[in-house]
């Protein structure tokens, strides 16, 4: 089917890039994202996807808007405070888009979901705030042959890395298993820089672009880090692991896992 | 002899061990962090007898969740 004149007109400057095209934008049309928290990263990832006309973008959050949130994840406001994170998003890229399709799933993504869930998309993000949720998407996305963005973000500071099946590291390559409680920084020392989420959130939305229209290199094999701090950007190559659990050559998990967590929250009461 | 350190160039005494350099260089959580040397990934129980060599780069992997971070049990 032909552009609509208005599809022309607001694809416009995806349009004249010539990596995107006509042929690029009906790629961005005709695929499927889905975004896994709807918090720090997944708000400004899933605002730049709408934007970009992703055609069908899936939200999962079983959260509801807290005032606490507002400070970074800017896909919600004021007025939504006690709503589900998952519909406060759809209402604004589809504000934002009314063209695309959101997909809303009111869930924290666990063992017995996470491979239905993720099966129906061609790119997941991973956009978390905890270890045994991040393990989960990994393996997953490694067991289903799923292409994924990986990032994690802290006080002043960001990293981002992406998997594709077959090349290059998974994240569990990289940092083998969640660490034991207490062990990293948790609530009582952490805090996170409101923007930290603007920028690497839409990195990952900039990996699912990427890998939606085939250009460029994606960051496979590589972490990006990112010092706010030092204004300092570096990707450090990162190795697959012969002996990674998930991926490597006699993997040991061949099923989601859970780990068990507690959640610690920073709310003054 | 001169090593890399997280990409900047730095002296080094000769025999310094990868265990050292992380104390040294004040690594949080060094029980969790990730390392690798020239792009190769160390395990955790080599890192006190690693000896780094002239030219060597090394890199400190952090692990990184999100803003309203979860204590985590075994």
């Amino acid at each position: 089917m032909p552009f609509t004149n208005e599809q022309l007109e607001r694809y416009s400057r995806h349009i004249l890039l010539s990596e995107v095209g006509v042929k690029g934008q009906r790629k961005l049309m005709n695929a499927k994202v889905l975004i896994i928290g709807a918090g720090g990263l997944g708000a400004p990832a899933a605002l730049y996807l709408a934007a970009a006309g992703v055609g069908t973008i899936g939200i999962a959050d079983a959260d509801e808007v807290d005032l606490s949130n507002l400070q970074r994840q800017v896909i919600h406001t004021t007025a939504d405070i006690g709503k589900a994170k998952a519909l406060s998003s759809k209402e604004t890229m589809l504000a934002i888009n009314p063209e695309i399709t959101v997909n809303t799933y009111f869930m924290f993504a666990d063992a017995s979901n996470i491979l239905d869930l993720i099966a129906d998309y061609d790119f997941i993000i991973d956009g978390t705030d905890n270890f045994p949720a991040k393990f989960l998407i990994n393996d997953a996305c490694v067991l289903a042959g799923k292409p994924f963005s990986h990032a994690g973000i802290l006080r002043f500071g960001g990293q981002l890395t992406t998997y594709v099946p077959g090349q290059g590291a998974c994240y569990r390559c990289i940092f083998k298993e969640p660490p034991p409680k207490d062990a990293v920084p948790t609530c009582k020392q952490a805090g996170v820089i409101g923007a930290m989420g603007g920028v690497i959130g839409s990195l990952q939305a900039m990996e699912a672009v990427k890998y939606v229209i085939g250009k460029g290199d994606l960051l496979t094999g590589r972490l990006l880090t990112y010092d706010a701090l030092k204004m300092d950007f570096r990707t450090i190559r990162v190795p697959r692991r012969a002996n990674c659990a998930v991926c490597g050559e006699h993997p040991t998990i061949t099923k989601p896992v859970d780990y068990e967590q507690t959640e610690c929250d920073l709310r003054a009461d | 002899m001169k090593i890399v350190v997280t990409g900047i160039e730095k002296q080094a005494a000769e025999g310094l061990t990868i265990a050292q350099l992380i104390a040294d260089e004040n690594v949080e959580s060094p029980a969790y962090v990730t390392v690798s040397l020239n792009d190769t990934f160390v395990e955790q129980g080599a890192f006190p007898h690693t000896v780094l060599h002239e030219g060597d780069s090394v890199e400190f992997l952090y692990f990184m969740g999100g803003g309203r971070p979860y204590a985590i049990h075994q």
